[in-house]
């Protein structure tokens, strides 16, 4: 570690795991209701852990940026971080927040949490992914606040380099985006429209700067190619991002009251939205191809490789499958939606958020560079058993998308909702399978931490000849 | 990437291509809201209908069911229920029906114990919802 303060960043790395765990665990929980309807019921109702899997996801994933941009700054600031006492502060406040809303969720009835919290006086509740009380929003805008002064402050006294402003253009955009969560008209097509401005733009905008900042810090940082070479690449990919991404918002405006001639600047710019997930895979696979040396942490960048391969499938192809108006028209809030949803998460944000533990952690727990190779070994493991389960539980998801499609849909006899979700019940079984694999590869990560730390790292390596190119 | 084209060049891509498509979204976003009135049936937002959205929050109805094809995938879309379950009569008595205990095997949805104007109230949101124009999705009735 080159600055102490950059150790901060090691509890945010943990809880974040911790999370991980429990957003898997309800992930299993809601994929048996699925096809045992009355699993659990009435004590957690589907609704109930559907809010813990999705939060603890958002809140995990909020976690590992934080902790990346501690870990990151300092680094690329040449200097200590502006106050590492509150960042600490941050994590409690931040930690004892959320485990207070999820305990929320699970002991009250949803209603009387609104109550208690007094959503009355400001109601912004009871919209996906929004769920949270109020007040937790408001503890949210707190410590996000408090985060931008701080990693905001060791930027301007220090070096500024490209990827920690863009790292900081990223983190500014999503706390000023989260804003519109506060916005909730009685008007539902006004309340859905400004919905996607912190949904949308969030996932197809500005955590897009966040993981090409740190994508490209990881990449500077293991495969020694020269950094001007990298950041220009980052300016590029970002820029087709905010081009591309923000117009294309459009892509959610077809159904929901807006005029119709978003069905067309949505299908053309939304469209396009792959290619800055193309343009990072080929610049990831570029800059490992041409590195000065065989960093001894091959795991991290194997989890650098994989995050640029399944956000491109994730979030490019599985996006780009459902995004015009015509197919959207069928396909719009299907098992389709569900299963790009979890390959574009899982592929884009929580990969690379990974990808940088991979990276960090050794180091902030005293390592050189690298953990023992047996360590390394058993955490490539669990990458190739999370991500190909995760294939499977997107394609389960795709075809059970197809048929739910066709038959509640397109075909000339339309059936309903639930008799067609009957017909569909092998695919999400097999969906609970690969769930349970992508459990047992989420227990071999965490096992990853704790073998092998007696023995040695191996060596970092010169390349032969830099490669040409 | 080629030595011609340097990272200042990127830069200004960057800063000038984003502001630029800020810019054409918040023109958009305008000319959105001079379009609204045609199309989202705000003429019969009523006290009831706004008291039935709170009740569809605070009940986090859209854990399970989709509404004009957001939320979940568990249970049926409700933009067009009031449709397709024969009117505010319809919704109320599925509504009002539901064991407490769920039905054994079948995916359930929660007693809410609602008043008889706490199930006008949600009934009349729904009515009010589908009245928004949505370009005719869903696709049938079926949602
Ligand atoms: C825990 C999940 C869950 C929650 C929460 C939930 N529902 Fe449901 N709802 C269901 C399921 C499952 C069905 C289908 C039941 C069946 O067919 O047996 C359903 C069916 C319905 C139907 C009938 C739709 C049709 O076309 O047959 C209406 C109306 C409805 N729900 C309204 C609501 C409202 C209003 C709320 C919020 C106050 C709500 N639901 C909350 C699970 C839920
Ligand atoms: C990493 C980036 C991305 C993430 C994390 C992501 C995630 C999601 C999620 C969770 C939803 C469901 C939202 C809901 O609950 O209603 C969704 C919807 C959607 N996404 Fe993405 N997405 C990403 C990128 C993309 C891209 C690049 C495209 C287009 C090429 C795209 C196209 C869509 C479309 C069209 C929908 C609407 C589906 C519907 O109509 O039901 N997404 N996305
Ligand atoms: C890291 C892994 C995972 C990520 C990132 C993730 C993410 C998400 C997201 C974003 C949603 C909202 C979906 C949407 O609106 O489209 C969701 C819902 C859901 N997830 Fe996951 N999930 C993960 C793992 C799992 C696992 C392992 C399972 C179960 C086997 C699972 C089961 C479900 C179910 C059943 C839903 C509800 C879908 C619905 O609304 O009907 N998830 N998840
Ligand atoms: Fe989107």
């Amino acid at each position: 570690m080159q600055y102490k303060s950059q150790a901060v960043a090691k509890p945010y790395f943990i809880a974040a795991i911790g999370l991980f765990i429990g957003q898997i665990l309800f992930g299993l929980i809601l994929g048996l209701q699925y096809v045992v309807g009355d699993f659990m019921f009435p004590e957690i109702p589907f609704n109930v852990a559907r809010m813990v899997h999705t939060n603890l996801l958002i809140v995990w994933l909020l976690f590992g940026f934080m902790g990346s941009a501690y870990y990151l700054v300092p680094e690329e600031a040449e200097r200590e971080l502006h106050s590492p006492g509150l960042a600490i502060l941050m994590f409690w406040i931040f930690l004892v927040a959320g485990a207070l809303t999820v305990l929320g969720y699970l002991l009250v009835p949803y209603s009387g949490l609104a109550q208690m919290t007094g959503n009355h006086l400001l109601p912004t509740m009871g919209r996906e992914f929004l769920e949270q009380p109020t007040i937790t929003k408001v503890g949210i805008v707190i410590v996000a606040l408090a985060f931008l002064y701080n990693v905001g402050m060791t930027v301007l006294k220090g070096r500024k380099t490209v990827v920690s402003l863009v790292l900081l253009i990223g983190l500014l955009g999503l706390a000023l985006l989260f804003l519109f969560a506060f916005y909730n008209p009685d008007n539902l097509a006004k309340d859905k429209y400004y919905w996607w401005w912190v949904v949308h733009l969030w996932v197809e905008g500005v955590w897009e700067l966040i993981l090409g900042a740190i994508l490209a810090f990881v990449l500077i940082k293991t495969t020694g190619v020269d950094r001007e070479v990298i950041e220009k690449w980052l300016y590029v990919i970002i820029a087709m991002a905010l081009i591309t991404g923000i117009v294309g918002t459009g892509h959610h405006f077809y159904w929901i009251g807006a005029p119709e001639y978003w069905q067309w600047w949505g299908s053309i710019f939304s469209a396009l939205e792959p290619l800055p997930f193309f343009m990072m895979t080929v610049f990831a696979f570029n800059m490992v191809n041409r590195r000065r040396r065989n960093h001894p942490n091959k795991a991290a960048v194997l989890w650098a490789l994989g995050t640029a391969v399944m956000a491109f499938l994730g979030a490019g192809v599985w996006g780009f499958m459902h995004t015009l108006s015509p197919v959207n028209y069928y396909t719009h809030g299907s098992q389709i939606t569900a299963a790009h949803g979890h390959m574009a998460f899982y592929g884009a944000y929580v990969m690379i958020v990974l990808t940088m533990i991979s990276y960090a952690m050794p180091i902030l727990r005293g390592r050189q560079a690298a953990n023992s190779n047996l360590s390394q070994v058993v955490e490539m493991w669990s990458f190739w058993l999370m991500t190909v389960s995760m294939v499977f539980i997107t394609l389960f998801l795709t075809g059970a998308g197809i048929l739910q499609v066709y038959m509640q849909r397109y075909s000339t006899d339309p059936l309903p909702f639930m008799v067609v979700q009957e017909k569909i019940a092998l695919f999400y079984w097999m969906r609970e399978v690969a769930g349970l694999v992508f459990l047992i590869g989420l227990i071999t990560y965490v096992a990853s931490f704790f073998v092998g730390g007696r023995q040695p790292e191996p060596k970092a390596t010169a390349m032969p000849e830099p490669a040409a190119g | 990437m080629s030595q011609a084209f340097t990272k200042a060049m990127a830069r200004n891509i960057f800063y000038g291509g984003s502001a630029f498509f800020i810019l054409l979204f918040l023109a958009l976003t305008f000319q959105t809201h001079k379009a609204w009135p045609e199309r989202d049936n705000r003429q019969n937002i009523t006290a009831s209908v706004s008291a039935g959205k709170v009740l569809w929050e605070e009940n986090n109805c859209i854990g399970c069911h989709t509404l004009l094809g957001e939320g979940a995938y568990f249970a049926p879309e409700l933009g067009n229920a009031f449709q397709r379950l024969g009117g505010k009569d319809g919704i109320k008595a599925f509504i009002m029906s539901r064991p407490k205990d769920g039905i054994p095997g079948r995916r359930s949805m929660p007693q809410f114990n609602f008043t008889e104007a706490e199930l006008d109230a949600i009934a009349d949101f729904l009515e009010y919802v589908s009245g928004i124009d949505t370009a005719n999705w869903p696709p049938n009735i079926q949602g």
